[in-house]
């Protein structure tokens, strides 16, 4: 149990009738990348609400980090050591680098309650830090993230998770918007955290990033998990025909 | 040669081509405005508008009108500066030239002296309760608590019912209003003691202005309140996500603005000897013009005290280049309205120019 950082048992959700999520099991590993995969509507970010509770789910149970947790909402999960990259990039326009990585959580010199004075020398390092540490370029710290393209944005919202998390970090489809050139450095981005040892899950669509990026991919069909396979076990051919369902996980998940 | 620093992951770029904060833009346009007023003195009155041209007066500036030019903005100045941290936090304060109103009202009558040429003050709203000659600490604190109270009212409505701020403050602006007007059934409360006049006195206002200036516009560098000031006014949503407490933060910040239109207040009766309940109007619209000449956004995010206080100084060389001119006051609301309209229009070009060159 010891190198297990999530485990989730009959993980739960319905909206009302509809079960967008059904007795969900699932484990991670110490340093373990999982990709998850699946249709649109599969229950893969719901699971991934859960989890962060930006919604509370409906029955299971979750163990992060060896207890079992019950987080009210997703601040007590990102301070158990939870982060997420959301789709829509939480960052804010008009304030730079380092602000951006400390964002809600700054360094102080000294404690004045809300007029705390910032400890900007120590944030500037550290950024400079979490951004080597990542492999992230940025040509200048200082200018506002309003003027940095899609994949720095993206690198910025990313160097954030892995500055802090060190535990667990899930991205939802962190390319999706991004252009080739700026898929490969989040791409490279995600190869850093894993030489790294941090554990991280990935939801995405892109078959080749998935090989190229994960240790083992579960695929989501219908609210369930329908396969959990490990990447050298597998091809995708035969993932995508878990996805679409042409092949059902039963069989394998029973033996 | 073009000079290049380095950032991080080995990516260089060129320093000199970083844009140069929009505070300077808006100096520039200071400068310009008084080299043009300058000109136009030097040229068609043969009198300067800066600078000493009194062989019995010692200096090189015309100290008398410099002085004019920043007290005649000193105390909407110190409205503006709280309504530049709301506006910056995503919000908009209508209701601060009531607050003036209704806080010099009530201040001012805590601050009365008991008798007049040895007659008992005929003004004195607490004669009757023997609350004349006070301390001036008194007036000042009972000042403060108005602000405080009506930014809590403000800050509440906006955080807890989200109502947009343009609603809860123009709902703010006529209760204050009425209630300038109700306490004293419309008669104008005189006769302040000497040590509350002197708040007001001489200098003062630009004293106060320009220290409260420098507190705030390290408050908005350097802490906490600040950053998180940029960041809700920048993405809201974002703010949310990163655990700021977006309902605590609004709230106070609506409740400085209110303590500073309070001050403000304090200043304004104590200078003019008086309150009366129709005092402030229109003050929340200078205050916010000069925060947004000054290149605060009103979309939020962007903007510095600084930037105000320049924009204040607009405010004020463009008022005492009029008089210098000697062109009627009518003039001056015109010209300020088209250049309220005109520096916002010069900040989304310079922000297109920069978003193109990024």
């Amino acid at each position: 149990m010891s190198d297990i950082v999530l485990k989730t048992e009959n993980l739960t959700k319905r909206y009302g009738g509809v079960h967008a999520l059904e007795g969900a099991n699932f484990e991670l590993r110490k340093g373990e990348h999982v990709a998850i995969m699946g249709d649109n509507g599969a229950g893969k970010s719901t699971f991934v609400r859960q989890i962060t509770a930006v919604e509370q789910r409906t029955s299971g149970q979750i163990w992060f980090d060896g207890k079992e947790v019950n987080f009210a909402g997703p601040i007590e999960a990102r301070t158990a050591g939870i982060e997420t990259v959301f789709q829509n990039l939480a960052l804010a326009d008009d304030l730079d680098v380092p602000s951006n990585l400390f964002l809600g959580r700054e360094k102080v010199l000294f404690n004045l309650g809300p007029f705390s004075i910032l400890d900007r020398k120590y944030m500037r390092k550290a950024t400079e830090a979490a951004l080597i540490r990542t492999a992230v370029k940025i040509p200048n710290l200082s200018n506002t993230i309003r003027h940095m393209s899609g994949g720095q944005r993206q690198c910025v919202a990313i160097a954030r998770t892995a500055t802090f998390a060190s535990k667990l970090i899930i991205m939802d489809e962190p390319t999706a918007a991004l252009g080739v050139q700026e898929t490969a450095q989040v791409e490279n981005i995600i190869r850093t955290l894993k030489d790294n040892g941090e554990p991280l899950i990935l939801i995405s669509h892109n078959m080749r990033q998935v090989f190229d990026l994960c240790d083992r991919i579960v695929v989501f069909r219908r609210g369930r998990i329908v396969a959990n396979l490990r990447k050298q076990d597998t091809d995708g051919q035969d993932v995508v025909s878990y996805i679409t369902g042409a092949k059902t996980g039963e069989a394998e998940l029973a033996a | 040669m073009a000079q290049t620093s380095h950032g991080v992951g080995g990516l260089s770029y060129d320093a000199k081509k970083r844009a140069w904060p929009a505070e300077f833009n808006v100096f520039l346009a200071l400068v310009i405005l008084i080299v043009v007023f300058e000109l136009i003195g030097r040229i068609f009155l043969g009198d300067s508008f800066l600078f000493n041209t009194r062989s019995d007066v010692s200096g090189i500036f015309n100290e008398a009108r410099l002085q004019i030019i920043i007290l005649q903005v000193s105390i909407v100045g110190i409205i503006a500066i709280g309504v530049t941290q709301v506006i910056i936090c995503g919000g908009i304060d209508l209701s601060s030239g009531s607050i003036v109103g209704a806080t010099a009202m009530i201040a001012m009558s805590f601050a009365q002296v008991a008798t007049v040429n040895g007659n008992p003050n005929p003004k004195a709203m607490f004669l009757a309760q023997g609350w004349t000659d006070l301390p001036v600490i008194v007036p000042v604190l009972v000042a403060i608590g108005c602000g405080l109270l009506a930014g809590l009212v403000n800050g509440s409505l906006i955080a807890y019912t989200r109502i947009p701020p343009f609603i809860a403050t123009l709902g703010m602006m006529v209760t204050a209003r009425g209630i300038a007007k109700w306490w004293s059934k419309g008669q104008p409360i005189s006769f302040p003691t000497d040590s509350f006049a002197a708040i007001g006195k001489g200098l003062m206002p630009v004293i106060i202005f320009l220290s409260l200036a420098v507190l705030f516009q390290l408050i908005m560098t350097y802490t906490r309140y600040g950053k998180h000031c940029y960041a809700i006014g920048s993405n809201e949503d974002a703010a949310r996500m990163s655990g700021i407490k977006i309902a605590n933060h609004k709230i106070l910040v609506y409740v400085i603005a209110g303590v500073l239109a309070a001050l403000a207040a304090v200043v304004l009766s104590s200078k003019n000897l008086t309150a009366q309940s129709g005092m402030g109007v229109m003050y929340e619209l200078d205050a916010i013009a000069m925060a947004v000449i000054g290149g605060v956004s009103l979309s939020g995010g962007r903007g510095s005290i600084i930037g105000t206080v320049i924009g204040s100084l607009i405010f004020g060389v463009i008022i005492s280049g009029f008089t210098f001119l000697r062109l009627d006051a009518y003039y001056q609301e015109m010209v300020k309205g088209v250049i309220i309209v005109g520096a916002v229009v010069l900040d989304q070009w310079r922000q297109r120019l920069r978003a193109l060159r990024a």
